[in-house]
Formats: structure tokens, sequence, C-alpha cells
């Protein structure tokens, strides 16, 4: 039998390690926020004639000391961001692009003010923290109070290794990884819930079971649908990640990195914590009731 | 008993793949698409200085009359927070110019040269592009309020008198200026009283089209305060239409990849979630029909990670219902105790998923609402197929005798 419990030193190193290093990199180099964040003009353009380059994009956007704007390719479309543009120096910029590179349609102009980068932010992480709260309240009733702290440990392992992935790869952050984080934040807790409600089931049913046994028990009966729920998850969203385009790009990886830590710490984190939680004598057995 | 179940099942599945096939396209015709969808424009206003509840309806309606001269269908334009308004404009064809137009305070002032206001865009009657038919100058006429056109006259009648002209020489005093949005757009020399309450701007359009801007500014008159666009995003059509494409194509395959597994790995009641993800997509696009919520790409996300949870329902039911087979209990107790075991899993699970979209929707905005709008209905939606249909169908299997095999329920 799979001996989740025993070895859980393992898992938990493993674990921290992960987490070292997403920290590591929110510290050394941070996020690469976009400009829903960051506040900045955003062009998508598509131009008539094929085979133009990046090059000739940025010597045309040196006129206005804009050259060292991001600047990537998607499929046969050109994004460009920049610090945000006033509607007078936007217009000059795409009619110098037109006169010295050649007609294009724009697909698409995004410009997001500074204030409105601040608020976002700072919503974001207030909904980050409501959300947790509620999520301990609601477990704390229906479970009991040490289920809902190692819930929300399992939960803030999760968000930490997604940002930090998000981090250590610079890729952008937006508006919609926000939406991303707070799902798997509710899938993270709806996985862990599934494997302590089992817990919580077990425990009326066998009463002389030791602790570490009964939670290896209950990880193992859910250990197929864990899976299995995580793997129609994935199926969505590597579907959403390859075909899905552009813009639901970063928001499928994120959920896709979230879904795995969210797994990985239900399966292994979230019941062991608990686990530890339980208060023992030392050197006896942990008791069944609690 | 078991013809009727037999009868009931096939009825069930027939009701559900015929309704897949019906409605495929009355959804796809009739959900309403957000602007990232369907392209269109999204301008967040900042009203400045203190503004009061007043303004800001002033705002929302000077908005309406300038959007609705772009001729477009169903702009919505809303206040949020405390001052600031939104406006959503969809299928525009010339986004930068709405955007400038939205952007404009059209505030209409004459002055006199001693900085003195004669009359403000509020005495206007009437503003209306031309073109002088002699000259082929293009102009704005504007006739002014009975008000507006006795101070006009008597302002005009007042400079005439006190700067007499001498000879060719122009008093400078004797100049009109005439200030939209703080610029001088003409400085007219008045020579003589202008009783008639009407006037001509013609500076500098070069089109009856740039006039026919500027009228319609003029005439839906200025804005009580300031505004600053704080936000503006614009999606092309294409680009809208690129991602409609992309998105239909991930859900099909994300869809049909799930259908496969559950078949595969659940075998006859793979085909129960199967049906059951058909009837949960349909009853959730029905609910977002239903409400007339608008479709944004983030909410196709949000439909997408719904079925997850819809999966994940059927999941925890056939896992249970396998475990109580294997603890060699009927198919019928097996499919009654799976069910009451499984429902208090996927009520905490789904609830707990509910809080995170719940605050999504409270603290989001735009398409983060969406989303969350998407995702909450999703798992109601699945809460609801799950407690009712996998339930009815399985127990209708059971009695019906069709598959008494217990190892085709994975057991």
């Amino acid at each position: 039998m799979m001996d989740f419990i025993g070895k859980r030193k393992i898992w938990y190193a493993l674990s921290l390690i992960v987490i070292l290093v997403a920290i590591g990199s929110l510290f050394m180099q941070g996020l690469n926020f976009g400009i829903d964040f960051r506040g900045g003009t955003l062009l998508q353009l598509k131009f008539e004639k094929a085979g133009i380059t990046g090059t000739e994009i940025r010597a045309a956007l040196e006129e206005f000391g804009l050259e060292k704007s991001s600047l990537q390719q998607s499929e046969d479309s050109f994004i460009i961001k920049t610090a945000e543009l006033s509607r007078e120096k936007q217009a000059d910029v795409l009619q110098t692009l037109e006169s010295k590179i050649g007609k294009f349609t724009l697909l698409r102009s995004e410009s997001v003010g500074p204030v409105i980068g601040d608020e976002l932010r700072r919503v974001g992480l207030l909904a980050l923290v409501i959300a947790a709260v509620l999520q301990i309240i609601y477990i704390t009733i229906r479970f009991e109070f040490r289920f809902g702290i190692a819930a929300i440990l399992a939960l803030m392992h999760d968000a930490i290794i997604t940002v930090g992935f998000f981090s250590l790869f610079q890729y952008e952050v937006d508006l919609t990884f926000i939406a991303a984080i707070l799902t798997v934040i509710g899938y993270s807790i709806n996985d862990t819930i599934v494997i302590f409600d089992r817990i919580r089931e077990n425990l009326k049913l066998m009463r002389k079971e030791e602790l570490a046994a009964l939670v290896n028990k209950s990880i193992k009966q859910n250990l197929v649908r864990s899976i299995n729920t995580s793997l129609s998850v994935a199926f969505v969203l590597v579907a959403l990640l390859v075909l899905g385009g552009e813009t639901t790009r970063y928001f499928s990886l994120a959920m896709l990195v979230g879904v795995i830590a969210g797994v990985y710490s239900s399966i292994f984190i979230a019941s062991a914590l608990w686990y530890d939680f339980v208060p023992a004598v030392k050197g006896q057995k942990k008791p069944v009731k609690i | 008993m078991r013809g009727e179940k037999i009868f009931a099942l096939i009825i069930i599945t027939v009701l559900i793949i015929g309704g897949a096939f019906w409605a495929a396209n009355p959804i796809q015709n009739n959900l309403k698409l957000g602007l990232d969808l369907k392209g269109g424009v999204m301008v967040r206003l900042q009203a400045q200085g203190a503004v009061t509840d007043r303004d800001i309806a002033q705002i929302i309606e000077i908005m309406r009359t300038r959007v609705d001269s772009l001729g477009v269908t169903e702009p919505v334009i809303q206040r949020e927070g405390k001052d600031r308004v939104v406006l959503e404009i969809p299928g525009i064809e010339d986004p930068d110019s709405a955007i400038n137009l939205i952007g404009k305070m059209a505030l209409l002032e004459f002055k006199t040269m001693d900085g003195e206001v004669i009359l403000t865009g509020k005495d206007l009657a009437e503003a209306q592009e031309a073109k002088d038919p002699q000259t082929g100058e293009v102009y704005v006429g504007l006739k002014f309020k009975p008000e507006g056109t006795k101070r006009f006259a008597e302002a005009t009648a007042r400079l005439v008198s006190m700067y007499p002209q001498v000879g060719e020489k122009r008093d400078e005093k004797r100049h009109i200026a005439i200030y939209l949005d703080e610029e001088i757009i003409q400085m007219p020399y008045v020579s003589e009283p202008i009783p008639s309450g009407e006037a001509r701007i013609s500076g500098g359009y070069e089109t009856l089209e740039d006039a026919r801007k500027i009228a319609l500014l003029l005439r839906s008159g200025a804005l009580p305060v300031p505004v600053e666009i704080i936000e503006n995003r614009s999606v092309g059509p294409t680009l809208g239409t690129d991602s409609v494409e992309k998105s239909k194509l991930a859900a099909l395959w994300g869809l049909a990849a799930i259908m496969i597994f559950m078949l595969l790995f659940y075998r006859v009641p793979g085909i129960i979630a199967d049906l059951s993800l058909v009837l949960y997509s349909l009853l959730l696009l029905g609910i977002l029909l239903a409400i007339k919520a608008t479709l944004t790409l983030p909410g196709i996300a949000g439909f997408l990670l719904s079925v997850g949870m819809c999966v994940d329902a059927n999941i925890l039911v056939y896992e249970r219902l396998k475990e109580e087979l294997r603890n060699g209990k009927s198919l019928r107790a097996a499919i009654d105790a799976g069910f009451s075991r499984a429902f208090t899993t996927i009520l905490d699970s789904n609830v707990t998923t509910l809080l995170a979209a719940a605050v999504l929707f409270f603290l989001g905005s735009g398409s983060i609402k969406g989303f969350a709008v998407t995702l909450s209905i999703g798992i109601l939606c699945s809460m609801l197929t799950a407690i009712t249909f996998i339930r009815y169908v399985l127990k209708a299997l059971a009695d019906s005798g069709l598959v008494k095999n217990t190892k085709l329920y994975g057991a």
C-alpha cells in the first residue's frame, strides 16, 4: 500500500523546494505585469504586406523613443506594448507605422491608465484574501478548524507555485490571471475537501484504525477520483492552451500549473498537514477520536 | 415496470441528443457575445473634480446621444462607482474616432476680448452642419435660444458702439472669440450687431463629416465636468471572430476528450456521464440565454471549467458505486449508498468553489464578472444534473435490467 503519511517528510521537502524556488524568483525578478496592472498601451496590428520583421517595427518606433517597447509576433500579427500613450500620440505612432512600413489593420488596441492598474492589484489581492477567509469559515463549519487550516495551507501552496511559475518564466500576468488564480484556489479546495470528507467519514466508520493508516486509506480510496477529475480538467485546459489562441493562452497555462499543483497537494500535502495538526502524546499512536 | 423504465431511458436519450442538435443553432445565434468576441470598444471615463450624482446622470445622458449618433445597436452605458462611467459599444467600424468623440468635453463658449463670456453651449437651440453654396466653405450653423439671442444681440451692439470702425482699421477688441473645449476655433470680427440669434463657426473643417461631428457634440451639449479616459480597449471584428472560432474549436476538442475518456474508463456509467455533460451544457447555455448574460472569452473559459465540475460529480458518484459494488452490495443498494455518500462530497466541494466565484463576481469587473457568472451558474447546473439526472438514469437503468453485469459499472 502506498504510504502517503509515513513518507510525508519527503513530500513536504519536495514542496518546500518548489515553493522556495517560487518565492526566490518572486523576490529576485518579480512578476511580468501586463498593461492591465502596469498601465500602458497595447496595439495589435496585422500588416497587409507579408514578411515584415520586428526590426522594421522597432526602427519605426524609434522616432518616438519607443524602440524598447515589448514586441511580440502572434501568428501573422504583431503585438506592441508601450508605456501609456495619449490619444494623439497613439494616432501619430500608427500613422508613422503606416507610412514607414505599410498598410495594416488595427486588430486590437488597449490603453490602461495607472489608476486602473493599482486598483486591479489591490482588488486582486483583496479577492484572494476574502476567498480564503470565506473558505476557512465554511470548512470550519462543515468540518473543523484544523481541516480548514490544512486546506488553506495546501491552497497557498498551489497559489504560490502558480504565481512562482509565472515569475520564473516571466510569463505575462494580466487581468485573467486573477481569475485563473481564484479558480485554482476553488479547485484546490475542492480537491482537498473531497479527501477530507473521506477522512471524516472513515473516522466514524473505522474507530479502531490507527490514524496514519486511516488517512492513507482515505487518500487511496480517492486516488482514482482525484486523478480522473484533474485529468478531465486538464483535457479542457490543454485544448484551450493549444487551440484557444493568444487571448486565453496564459489563462489556461496558469490554470494548468495550478491544477497540477492542486492534485499533488491534495494527495500528498493537505491530509499529511492535517495529520500533523492532530495533537498526539509523544511516542503514542495518535488517537482516532478528534 | 421494466418496459416502462426502458422506454423512459430511450426517451431521455433521444430528447438529450435531439435537443442538442435542435438547440445548437439557436444558441449560437442568440447568445449575446461580449466585445472581445464580437469586436467593439470599451471606454472607462473618470469624471474630474467634485462630482455629484446629477453630473454623472447628465454625462450618461450626453454619452447616450453621442453614441447613438454612431448608429450602433445596444450600446451599454453605465455608472461605475462614484465618479466613473463605462461605455461598451459593440460592432463599430472606426473605434478610434468613436473614442475621440466620447472624450470630448464639447464646451462651447463665446467670449469677448476682455474674457467676458457672452454665450455658452447651453444657449444653443440648434447646431447643424452645412456647406456654403457660394464659397463651398463647410461650417456649423448655430441658432440660439431666445434668451441667448437677446444676449448675443446686446453684446454685438455694445461692441459695435464701443469700438467704432475708423476707416479700414479694425479694432482688435471688436472680435468675438469662439472657444470649443478651451481652444479658440475662430475669432470673427463683429461688423454689425446681430439680432437674429444666428451664427456660424467655420474654423478648419475640411469635410462635411468633420462639421457634422462638431454639430453633434454641440447639440448633445457640454459635459457638466471634464472627463478623462482612463481605460480604453477596442477589438476589431476580425480578431473577435477569430477568438470565437478558436474557442469553439478548443471547447469541442476538450469536451470530446472528456467524453471519450469517461466512456473508456467508466463504460455504462460513462454513457450516462456523457449524456449528463450534454444535458449540462444545454442547461447552462439555456440559462445564459434566458438571463441575457453576455458571453466573453473568460466566460467561455468559465464554462469549460465548470464542465470539469460536472465531470467531477459523475466521477465521485461512479467511484462510490464501484466501491459499494466491490463491497458486495447489490446494484440498487450500491446506487443508493453511492449517491447519498457522494452527495455531501459534491455539495462541500462545490460550495467552496462557488465561494471563490462569488468573490470574483462582487469584486471583479467586466470580463472577470462574466467569468464568475458562467462559473457559478455552471457549478449550480452541475449539482442539479448530478442530483437529479445521473441519479434517475442510474436507477432506471438498474430497474430496467438492461445492464445487470456489475463489471460494466466498473466493479
